[in-house]
Formats: structure tokens, C-alpha cells, sequence
């Protein structure tokens, strides 16, 4: 048996140069498609990089009470969303630790389309009973692409024909690119200017070529999840499964998170009558969560003088990083751990994003991060830093 | 006078921003004055026709100071360098040279040409680290006087000493060299390849007044290696939106930091009381005061221009009449109504060779040659060539499909036999025309439009003295502690409040920012 390919496939397999693919949910897609992914990274802030962003699980939830059962599910307020709107959101369980993250939008009154980063189907299910609603999951049946950088919107207005000016942040419209008809929804993972576009899996291929032939005047680059994991750090979001467990897959309790503990507070309604973990949520909030998810940024200085002190200059992460590195305060204590990390070769800067202590969580405290050195631990001074670290105007503009 | 000022910074090229940055930033009530109607000084980025941007003059990022990126918060403001990935070189005989940003794929290149020489290329590579790191201090280093006894001087010359010490003796002599010989000569020490040897001695011949073979060249090699150490990655750069695009994103730290930038406001002295700088006097006759005046100027025009010449020791204003300019390099701008295909890869490596440089020097002796026409007052009718294509790194630099062309061109001597005219500059564009000509036939038909730039219009539109385009010649006897004259190298000069701050000075030379960066810091130490 072998990993399943993603519909864009004929076209992405041929244009990978080493074969370097990454497992996401069940299917294969490119870690990077240059041996080295550094255009592909700069692609995403200079021009436009093409992610193919299939293997995400998508969910149609439809019905007269298909808000209801959302509403009880995430915590945000779907209820007030208006259609042709897409909410990013968590949801939790009773207990209000965090199951997942991802995004709704709203088709219409009655329909909606969820994706998610774990299987989900069950959970909602789970949640709907007595509920006049249908749920169906077409994960396979939908493919979808994610175009960003600030030259995105230029090529979809051309692939698309028609001005796109209009639709603002985190809404979707229908649309059709050379005749196939699509969902054009001003998302994505970057923290760019950037659009995802929802197609049936059948029509992906002429959508890949259409988007890529119209893109290529405008710089159009394919780019794999390396490229991705550098701009979603620079961006401050967060990845399940590296920045926090699902609590459905966490052994023991202090690996489950709380939206309020991963800096996700903004999205935990407060006026809405009920829904899971939302009594758990607001005395949380009342004393305040143990925890923040926050930004680091690791002095230059201290890590030249580190390397320096063995004779070499300062080694940087080719790559950004994904594993659990100690933060400790100026005495020594443990007040956190790093789950990302990695240099940004767009603000010259090692970043890391942390889970610190409250206590020590305030913007600009000085922290210090285990950094290995020659083969030896160190630790190099770092800021808290509030996230995003790069948020550039176009994104909403 | 209504208004008073800290600090006014004649110039708003990105040195002088980078110290009006600084001194804002520390507090400071800063004006820049800038003759032009827009800051960037040599690193502008204009339409000069229409839908086409063009980095008029300095066209790529070498070393700009990651520092100043990051105090300054650069990247907020709009900068972001993209990495110019590769450097193909056209031979006479149809082949080429290619140095691709893969190394594997650099060393299956070379080895095409020389084995011996794929092998030694890492070598190489690897001591030309040790010396970058040898040399890499010494950028951020305010120069200590040689012959001075102040505990400062002292003290610096002793760390200076020690450092050099540790590098034990094999890389001393090979810094030794690197600080003498000429390029060819260094290199012929490597490698038997004549173009690999053409193309990277090529890079030391940038901007002097001299050629591969003459001594001196070596040392501007090690160039090539510095930015790695500094997690720039690789060592050149090209700034999204062309240079301009530098200096707007420093103006817009500067403003935001409190300074104050005015255009259009050219400054024609400098007011001295008492051998102290008092404020300035504009074109325009306005005068405006402040307690410190930065120029950022060229040597020659802060000293000898903003100031009488009986203001100064007369020794200093002979060392500064000294000073050696000399331009020798144009510049030619193209809009294109598509890529021109090179004989020697037709297919353009998909794409790979238009994203980097393309290097017209396909022999020492084709570089040499262009230098001896030169060297009697002609402009090379066959002369080197850096050829980039902006739009292919961002492609907001021309209209959808069309493109941008970069030729950097080498030598135009400022004095031209006979003097700049009109009818010499385009012969010269043509001659730059039709040397690439030979190397992509058909590239002429796609040319929209053409703008050719004489050192004489460099000086001209920049004010660079001769059209210099490192504001006076990178050569060893004007470097460090001798930049701009010995016992001025540290930004103060003989007037007291009177400071420089431009490319001048130490370390000077391209987009690096460290010259602005440096000269805040003394201002800022020395106090008001």
C-alpha cells in the first residue's frame, strides 16, 4: 500500500526536482520542489507561491440546523456570521481544551463547509443529535489550492475575470476560472495576501493549469510545505500536532491546551448560550489562563557570541524546526518550552514560537532558549516577542 | 531661524538615512536635506519609462548591514532582499560557465571544465571563509589611528593586532596576498579555468579604476564571502522594488523614528563659527541651524564644496584634493519586450539563468583588454558586463510578460578622451548593445527603450565626484584608517560639530549602510 496523491498530482509530480515529499492526513505533497525551498519561501512574500492544500478534511454541514450544530461545536459564533463569510476557529471539549482548529465558511443560511486538520466526522456527529442536519464528508471529493504572496490577487483577477478588490479578508465568493466553477475564499496560512480555491477534485488539473499559465508573467511559484512552515512561523500560527496536541490524542493532562492558553482568546465566544467547553472557557478566563502561546526572538548578538566562543560563526537553521526546546528565565528557572522555530530570511531574525508561564509571558521579557552549540547545550538570550512577527498591510488591504 | 535641530544630515542617500535613522531613534530632532526631489542618492528606483522600474544606478544589495535590518526594522517598513541565485558567464566560443546556487550542481559545472579545479573550488571556498571572517570584524570597527597614542587608538590597535595573530600563519600570508596581489594572479594560484578566473576577478575590478591584472584587485574577492556570516545567506541581493526601494523603506524608519526628510532642498555650505559647524545655508539661500551637521556627501564635495577651503588645515585639503575618484563604469538600462536568448543555453536553464547574473567576462584577457582601452581614455568597445533582470526576481518591475535589464558596464572612464557628449554616450550604449548582441542574437529587436548613464551622469544626477560609484575609489591606500585622509578615517572632521557619514569613509563602498550606522554611533558617543 502507498500514501494517496492529492488530484493536482499529474502536475506537481513532474515538477518536484528531488522527490521530497511530506505525509499529510493519508495523502503526499511536496516538502519542497527546488532541492533548496528558499524561493519558494520568498515566493510567498515576493510574488505568488501555489500550495496545493487537498489533504485538509473538509466537512459540508447542511440543513436548518446546521448553524446550531457548528454553534455548539466551535467556539466561535457562527450564528452571527454572515453567508459568504469565513471563520477561523477552534473547538474543544467539555472540559475546553482544544480538539482542533480550522475554518468555516458560510455558503449560505443552510450550508456550510468546515475543514479541519483531524478526522472530525465522528465528533460531529456525536453533537448532532436531535439536530435536523446532514453531514457529509467531502475531503476527497473537494480539492483545493492556496495562492499567496501580493501578486495573488492580480493573477485570480485575470484567471477569474473579474474584479476581486472587493472581497475582503476571510470572506469567500463563488466564482468560475475558464468555465470550471470554483469557491475563491481570501484565506490562507501565510499571513500574506492570499486566496484558497475550493474545486471539485475532478477539475483540478485545468484549474492548476489555468491558475499557473495566468500566474507565470506574475511570477506564479509552486511551493511545498517547508517553504510554508517559515512563513506560518513569521505569520505566528499555529500548527496542530507541533504547537499543541489534540486533547482526543493527549495521554495525560498536561498536554491538552486551552484556546485561552494558545493565544486564541479572541476566538472563544462569550455571547453565545452554550456550547462545548464554554463554562470551562469563562472560569479560565476569570483567573486568568497558566499559560501563553507567544513569540521568542533570539538576540543576534548572544547567538554570534556563542558560536563565537568555539570559533565559528553563527549557524543558523536551514530549515525551521519542529520539536520541544526549554525556555528559561535570566535565573535559571524553566518557564517554557519552543514547539516551532526557525530563521526568517525576510526580517534577518531567529524565531521561535513558545508556551511560557503567564508570569513570563509579558511582551519584551528576557528569556533564554536552549540552543545546542557545537554539540554542547547553551542557551542564548531571547525577547518575548508579541505574534504575528510579520504582518503586512496588503494581508487585509 | 525659526526652527532648531539636533542634527541636519546633508544627502539623503541610504547612508545618510541610515544615520538620520539612528539619531532619531536615539532621540535626537533630525532633518535631511536632499537636493533631489526623492531620497536613495544611488540607490533610486525610477519609471523612467512607462511601466518599467528601473534601479538606476546601484542595482543590487551586497552587504547591507543585517543589523541595521534589524534595528532599524527594515522589513516593516517594506524592504525584503531576494536572493540572486546564480552567475552564468557566455563564452566567445559558445560554450559557458555557470555557477548555479546549488553546489553539487556548481561543482558538476566546473568539472565540465577542469576537474583539478572542481576540486580545488571548495578548497578555495573554504579559506576565503576564514579570511572573509578574518576581515568581517574590521566592517563594524570604528578605525583606530595607526599613529595615535590615545588609549582608544590603543587599545583598538592591540585587539586588531591580536586578532590578525590568531589567525595563524597560513592565513596571514594568504591575507597578506589577498591584501596585495591582483586578482589574476591570486586566483591563478587556484585555478588553470580562464573564465572562472575572468568571472570572479571580475568582481574586483567593480567600481576602481583598475584592471584583473593590476595589484589590489585580490582583496575585494573576499567580498563575495562576507554575507554568509551574517545569515544573509548568500552574499548578493536584489531588493524588492530595486534599490529604491532600500532607501525609501530606511526614510520610512527615519520618519517614523521622529526625523524630519526634506526634498528638493539642496545645501550649498555648511555655516562655521569658530571652527564650529553652526547649521547650513540651502541653494535656495535659507539658512537653518543645528548643533551637529552630518554631510554624506563625497570627500570631496563636503570638504571642498560645504566648506572654504580656508576653514580647514591645509594639509587635510591637500590629502582630501588627493583622494582618488576616477569613475570608470556606466551603466545601461533597458526595457524589453521579452528575454533575450543567449547562444550559449538557449533554453535559459528553465529560467534559472535570466534569475541570476549574467557576467560578460568570457576571458582575463577580454577583461584585461577592456581596461587597456580605458587606461588611454576610451570607453571599452567590447567591456565587461553584470547583466541582471530584475523583473525575473520581482516581477513588479515591469508589466506582466515584459521585462527589465540591468547592465552594469565597465569602462567608461570620466574623462573621456575628448569629453562626454551626447553623440559619445550613445556610441557607448551602442557598444554595450552590441556586445550582448553577439552573445544573444536578436536581443537588440527587443528593446522598448534604452537609457545609458555615463559616469559624467552619474555625477551629474547623484553628485558622486567624477562618477565614482563608491564616492571615492576602493583602493587599498584609501581604505580604512586612510579613508578619507589619515586622522580623519573616525566620521569627526576639523570642524568641530562637523561630521561625514557617506560611503567616503570607512568601510564604504555599496549598499552596506555600515559608513550611516558607524558615524550615528560617534555622533551619538561623542554627545552634543
Amino acid at each position: 500500500m502507498s500514501l494517496r496523491t492529492t488530484p493536482f498530482h499529474a502536475r506537481t509530480g513532474p515538477l518536484s526536482e528531488g522527490q521530497a515529499w511530506r505525509r499529510w492526513a493519508g495523502y503526499v505533497v511536496a516538502s519542497s520542489y527546488e532541492l533548496a525551498h528558499d524561493r519558494e519561501y520568498h515566493a510567498i512574500r515576493n510574488s505568488a507561491a501555489l500550495f496545493d492544500v487537498s489533504p485538509l478534511y473538509k466537512y459540508l454541514v447542511t440543513g436548518r440546523d446546521a448553524a446550531r450544530l457548528l454553534d455548539h461545536v466551535v467556539t466561535r459564533n457562527v450564528g452571527k456570521a454572515k453567508i459568504g463569510q469565513v471563520l477561523y476557529t477552534p473547538w474543544c471539549n467539555a472540559d475546553g481544551k482544544q480538539l482542533d482548529d480550522g475554518t468555516i465558511s458560510v455558503l449560505d443560511e443552510r450550508t456550510f463547509r468546515m475543514t479541519a486538520a483531524d478526522p472530525n466526522l465522528r465528533w460531529l456527529h456525536l453533537n448532532s443529535s436531535g439536530l435536523d442536519v446532514s453531514i457529509e464528508d467531502v475531503s476527497e471529493r473537494t480539492a483545493a489550492l492556496s495562492l499567496q504572496g501580493p501578486n495573488a490577487r492580480a493573477i485570480l483577477q485575470r484567471a477569474a475575470e473579474r474584479d476581486l478588490s472587493g472581497l475582503k479578508y476571510f470572506r469567500l465568493t463563488p466564482a468560475k476560472i475558464r468555465g470550471i466553477p470554483v469557491t475563491i475564499s481570501r484565506t490562507g496560512y501565510t499571513g500574506d495576501l492570499g486566496y484558497e480555491i475550493w474545486v471539485e477534485a475532478a477539475q483540478a488539473v485545468p484549474l492548476w493549469d489555468a491558475v499557473f499559465e495566468t500566474g507565470t508573467p506574475y511570477g506564479i511559484t509552486p511551493a511545498g510545505m517547508l517553504a510554508l512552515d517559515v512563513a506560518r512561523i513569521e505569520a505566528g500560527l499555529l500548527l496542530i500536532e507541533v504547537d499543541y496536541f489534540s486533547s482526543r490524542h493527549a495521554l495525560i493532562e498536561a498536554q491538552k491546551s486551552s484556546p485561552l492558553e494558545l493565544g486564541l482568546g479572541w476566538t472563544v465566544a462569550t455571547d453565545k448560550e452554550r456550547y462545548n467547553g464554554k463554562a470551562a472557557l469563562a472560569a479560565e478566563r476569570l483567573r486568568g489562563p497558566t499559560w501563553q502561546f507567544t513569540g521568542l526572538t533570539v538576540d543576534w548578538d548572544s547567538l554570534e557570541q556563542l558560536y563565537a566562543q568555539v570559533g565559528l560563526p553563527p549557524r543558523l537553521p536551514t530549515q525551521a524546526w519542529r520539536m520541544s526546546v526549554p525556555i528559561y528565565d535570566p535565573g535559571g528557572r524553566q518557564v517554557g518550552y519552543a514547539t516551532s522555530g526557525g530563521w526568517s530570511p525576510l526580517l534577518k531574525q531567529y524565531l521561535a514560537l513558545a508556551h511560557l508561564e503567564s508570569s513570563s509571558a509579558a511582551p519584551g521579557t528576557q528569556l533564554r532558549m536552549e540552543m545546542t552549540v557545537e554539540h554542547r547545550r547553551k542557551q542564548a538570550t531571547a525577547h518575548v516577542t508579541p505574534l504575528p512577527f510579520f504582518n503586512p498591510e496588503r494581508k487585509r488591504a | 531661524m525659526p526652527k532648531r535641530y539636533d542634527v541636519i544630515v546633508i544627502g539623503g542617500g541610504h547612508n545618510g538615512l541610515v544615520t538620520a535613522a539612528y539619531l532619531a531613534r536615539a532621540g535626537k530632532k533630525v532633518l535631511v536635506l536632499e537636493r533631489r526631489p526623492r531620497v536613495g542618492g544611488a540607490a533610486v528606483t525610477e519609471e523612467i519609462f512607462p511601466g518599467f522600474k528601473f534601479s538606476m544606478f546601484s542595482y543590487v544589495v551586497s552587504l547591507l548591514r543585517p543589523e541595521i535590518i534589524r534595528d532599524l526594522d527594515l522589513p516593516r517598513h517594506g524592504l525584503h532582499i531576494l536572493p540572486l541565485e546564480s552567475t552564468v558567464t557566455p563564452m566567445e566560443n559558445g560554450d559557458y560557465l555557470a555557477a548555479w546556487s546549488d553546489h553539487d550542481d556548481t561543482r558538476r559545472e566546473l568539472y565540465r571544465h577542469s576537474p583539478r579545479d572542481a576540486e580545488a573550488y571548495d578548497e578555495y571556498g573554504h579559506l576565503m571563509h576564514f579570511m572573509a571572517r578574518a576581515v568581517k570584524p574590521i566592517l563594524g570597527m570604528v578605525p583606530p589611528d595607526p599613529t595615535s597614542f590615545a588609549p582608544g587608538d590603543l587599545a583598538a590597535l592591540l585587539r586588531l593586532g591580536k586578532h590578525f595573530r590568531g589567525l595563524g600563519a597560513e592565513r596571514l600570508h594568504a591575507l597578506v596576498k589577498l591584501m596585495t596581489m591582483s586578482a589574476a594572479d591570486f586566483l591563478d594560484e587556484w585555478f588553470e579555468t580562464d573564465v572562472l578566473k575572468a568571472t570572479k576577478s571580475a568582481s574586483g575590478i567593480i567600481g576602481t579604476f583598475l584592471g584583473p591584472r593590476s595589484p589590489g584587485t585580490a582583496y575585494v574577492l573576499l567580498h563575495h564571502y562576507m554575507g554568509e556570516l551574517d545569515g544573509v545567506f548568500r552574499a548578493w541581493g536584489f531588493a524588492k522594488g530595486g534599490t529604491g526601494a532600500v532607501s525609501e523603506s530606511i526614510a520610512s524608519a527615519a520618519r517614523a523614528f521622529g526625523a524630519e526628510i526634506r526634498c528638493d532642498a539642496g545645501v550649498a555650505k555648511v555655516l562655521v563659527r569658530g571652527r564650529r559647524a553652526t547649521g547650513v545655508v540651502l541653494e535656495n539661500g535659507d539658512e537653518i541651524a543645528a548643533s551637529i551637521i552630518v554631510s554624506s556627501l563625497d570627500p570631496r564635495r563636503t570638504f571642498l564644496q560645504l566648506l572654504e577651503s580656508n576653514q580647514l588645515p591645509p594639509d587635510f585639503v591637500s590629502d582630501i584634493k588627493r583622494f582618488k575618484f576616477r569613475g570608470s563604469s556606466g551603466k545601461v538600462n533597458l526595457a524589453l519586450d521579452g528575454l533575450p536568448t543567449f547562444t550559449c543555453m538557449p533554453d535559459g536553464a528553465g529560467g534559472k539563468l535570466h534569475r541570476g547574473a549574467v557576467s560578460i567576462s568570457p576571458s582575463l584577457d577580454y577583461v584585461e583588454r577592456a581596461y587597456d582601452e580605458a587606461k588611454y581614455g576610451d570607453f571599452s568597445r567590447r567591456p565587461y558586463m553584470d547583466i541582471v533582470f530584475p523583473s525575473m526576481i520581482d516581477p513588479g518591475m515591469a508589466p506582466p510578460g515584459k521585462h527589465v535589464m540591468s547592465i552594469f558596464v565597465q569602462y567608461a572612464p570620466y574623462h573621456l578622451n575628448g569629453g562626454w557628449t551626447d553623440a559619445k554616450r550613445e556610441a557607448f550604449g551602442d557598444a554595450v548593445v552590441n556586445t550582448v548582441e553577439s552573445f544573444a542574437p536578436g536581443f537588440t529587436s527587443k528593446i522598448l527603450h534604452r537609457q545609458v548613464i555615463t559616469p559624467l551622469d552619474i555625477e551629474r544626477i547623484t553628485g558622486l565626484s567624477e562618477g565614482n560609484i563608491f564616492a571615492g575609489e576602493l583602493a587599498l591606500h584609501q581604505l580604512f584608517f586612510l579613508r578619507p585622509a589619515p586622522g580623519w578615517a573616525k566620521f569627526a572632521t576639523p570642524i568641530r560639530g562637523f561630521y561625514q557619514c557617506g560611503s567616503g569613509t570607512h568601510p564604504g563602498g555599496g549598499i552596506m549602510g555600515a559608513s550611516g550606522r558607524l558615524a550615528a554611533m560617534r555622533i551619538l558617543k561623542d554627545g552634543t
